[in-house]
């Protein structure tokens, strides 16, 4: 007997046959949706007295949470940094072409570019759900320039900023408007950072510590006043040092607030981090580490000469770097190759790297009541995959948005 | 009684899964209805050891039953009593349980007709006895004070009503009341012991349940398997139905 009527009119769907991720472990439990939203079946048949109208046999899948991508510049020929007049659409090509690695959910992210780049991008990127037409947006990362020129990595050096003037006002200033902004990445050891922190952290802005040279106690100190991630762990940082470990030391800080957790990005591509490096952070503290892919906009196109804001860059296999030099500059990994490369460098379990690209990103921006697990009443954006962790068909809030086809596309 | 002994918890589990599935084939399901029996009160219906939950969890989820073929006493109902009688009609409604199928507690009881129960009991709220509540813990984190102290259960005249009754017995710390239930007298202390007033009684066991038995009783049921064999062998299936179900008449009587 379908929906009772009386509570809902939307069709009841039961996917069978899969392993769920649920309380972190792969269980043996079909998943119920109901008008976009995963659904509690005991409640349905107790309360309600109904059951599924549609019956699905996922063949033995693996059913995860939709992957959450919180820094990614680009792709397929689209610079998320360029303000050109199609803007518009090329964020919705990439959000329709990264549903096939896995991603529901994505925070377009703008490197450090001129006031006038923010001007005109910013008001063109909207909070929106994901649907068929592609993954959906939480908001826009913001990675500079308020960040260290001896670690500037990829950045134009020229269009850098400092907050000497007048702090939060001169970052209003420069950004334009901070309405659809997820994330900014600052480095700590700037004057009068604290307060921007602050600022931006009242609004509701995860700010990120990263391209900067700050010492252990800065960074605490960034964190106490409201920091909560690090922008790709070991790049574009001091390198770890055993009598101050700068940036990595958070990962083991004991001066971080209570009931706090400091999260951490990782570019889990095997060319920005050695996969040694890789496993220390995640033993140090594996609840914080959240998979990114920093894919810049050659990701998914062939080798050869592309843009990353003011910068041109180069692609060789999976390195990218400014071009004529060796300074990496995003990459062009997808993000189930991430997850893959990061279950076979550190040997964790599937579950841990499913969530490391799904509940970690969740928990990070504060929203894992509806994105980033398969709890009852949560979005129903999820993937169904193989063994071997290739995604296999794509769903967002309980429609399929994308599957791979017979001839492996 | 038939009383059958298998080797260990799974053949016995196994064992008595195809009997009730044949009992199930040969009653031939159709408007027949389905039971579920007593449960504690004051649990919240989506408390993880609820029995709502417990059924969901460990049979309905599993099975393609409807939903308005399962009846649960409602823990929660605001006339406990009124919510008792409303089930005794309900049975009596669908014309009666035609197979109970229970466990028994080590202290004898059977549903939770704890001891000194009437053995012409109705579905009534029972409160429990310190060796259900200490025996329950283990289900709420060993935290005494979570545990319900009351119940709605079926009573043991209501299942002497049932037409057959089926009793799972496993486990070395049910042997003692095994053997109170069989080998001794009809006793109020140990409500179980009312089924040998029964007329269509299976008990189902593992070796360890009979410890306390006599050798005698044991070798005596066990030389019989291999009639008892003969109730799960064929296995029947709801397809097959007409002839094997006209034919549903027991190799011996009791």
């Amino acid at each position: 007997m379908p929906s009772n009527k009386s509570v809902s009119d939307a069709p009841i769907v039961q996917f069978t046959n899969c392993r769920i991720l649920r309380d972190h472990q792969l269980q043996r439990e079909d998943l119920w949706v109901r008008e976009g939203k995963i659904l509690n079946p005991e409640k349905v048949f107790f309360d309600e007295k109904g059951s599924a109208d549609v019956q699905l046999d996922c063949k033995d899948s693996i059913i995860a949470p939709g992957f959450i991508d919180v820094q990614i510049n680009g792709g397929f020929g689209v610079d998320f940094s360029l303000a050109t007049d199609d803007f518009k659409s090329g964020i919705d090509l990439v959000s329709q072409k990264i549903l096939s690695h896995g991603v529901t959910s994505f925070c377009p992210t703008l490197v450090t570019s001129p006031p006038s780049v923010y001007h005109q991008v910013l008001p063109q990127i909207s909070v929106r759900n994901g649907g068929a037409h592609g993954a959906g947006i939480l908001g826009a990362h913001l990675e500079g320039p308020f960040i260290s020129k001896e670690k500037k990595g990829a950045h134009p050096e020229h269009c850098l900023r400092t907050f000497e003037a007048g702090a939060f006002q001169d970052l209003l200033a420069t950004y334009g408007s901070l309405d659809c902004v997820q994330i900014v990445t600052l480095a700590p050891e700037m004057r009068r950072s604290s307060e921007v922190i602050q600022e931006l952290t009242k609004r509701g802005i995860c700010v990120s510590l990263g391209h900067s040279v700050a010492n252990l106690s800065q960074a605490e100190e960034a964190v106490q006043h409201g920091a909560t991630f690090i922008t790709h762990l070991f790049n574009a940082m001091l390198p770890f040092h055993h009598r101050d470990p700068g940036i990595v030391g958070l990962l083991t800080s004991d001066k971080i607030p209570a009931g706090r957790r400091v999260f951490y990005g990782m570019i889990s591509d095997g060319i920005h981090t050695n996969p040694a490096a890789l496993r220390i952070a995640h033993r140090a503290h594996p609840k914080g580490l959240v998979l990114v892919t920093d894919a810049i906009a050659g990701m998914g196109l062939a080798p050869g000469r592309h843009t990353l804001g003011q910068q041109v860059v180069e692609i060789d296999g999976l390195n990218t770097y400014i071009a004529g030099t060796k300074t990496l500059s995003g990459s062009v990994a997808t993000m189930d190759t991430c997850v893959r490369h990061f279950q076979e460098a550190t040997g964790c379990s599937v579950e841990t790297a499913l969530e490391a690209a799904s509940l970690h990103p969740a928990q990070l921006l504060g929203i894992e009541h509806k994105k980033g697990t398969l709890n009852y009443d949560s979005d129903a954006d999820f993937l169904m995959l193989n063994d071997n962790l290739y995604v296999r068909a794509t769903y967002i809030a309980g429609e399929e948005v994308w599957r791979q086809d017979a001839s492996g596309m | 009684m038939k009383l059958i002994i298998l080797e260990n918890y799974s053949q016995a589990s196994e064992w008595a899964a195809k009997y009730i599935r044949n009992r199930i084939v040969q009653f031939g399901p159709g408007p027949g209805r389905f039971f579920t029996l007593g449960l504690p009160t004051g649990l919240p219906r989506d408390h993880p050891e609820s029995y709502h939950s417990f059924m969901w969890n460990n049979f309905f989820k599993h099975i393609d039953i409807s939903p308005e073929n399962v009846h649960i006493l409602d823990g929660n109902a605001p006339d406990l009593q009124a919510e008792c009688d409303a089930f005794e009609e309900k049975i009596k409604a669908t014309g009666g349980i035609e197979l109970f199928v229970g466990g028994i507690g080590p202290d004898g009881h059977i549903a939770f007709n704890e001891p000194g129960s009437s053995l012409v009991s109705r579905t009534r709220v029972k409160t429990l006895a310190m060796d259900t509540i200490l025996a329950n813990a283990r289900f709420f984190d060993g935290d005494l004070s979570k545990v319900p102290t009351m119940a709605l259960t079926v009573g043991v005249g209501t299942v002497m009503d049932a037409r057959e009754v089926l009793i799972l017995i496993t486990g070395a710390h049910k042997a003692f009341a095994l053997y109170k239930a069989i080998e001794d007298g009809v006793n109020h202390m140990w409500t179980v012991s009312a089924f040998q007033q029964h007329p269509n009684t299976v008990f189902v066991c593992d070796e360890d349940a009979t410890l306390e038995l006599r050798v005698k009783t044991v070798k005596y049921f066990k030389g019989l398997m291999l009639v008892h064999n003969k109730l799960v062998e064929p296995l029947y299936s709801m397809k097959e139905m007409g002839a094997e179900r006209s034919q549903s008449k027991k190799p011996y009587s009791d």
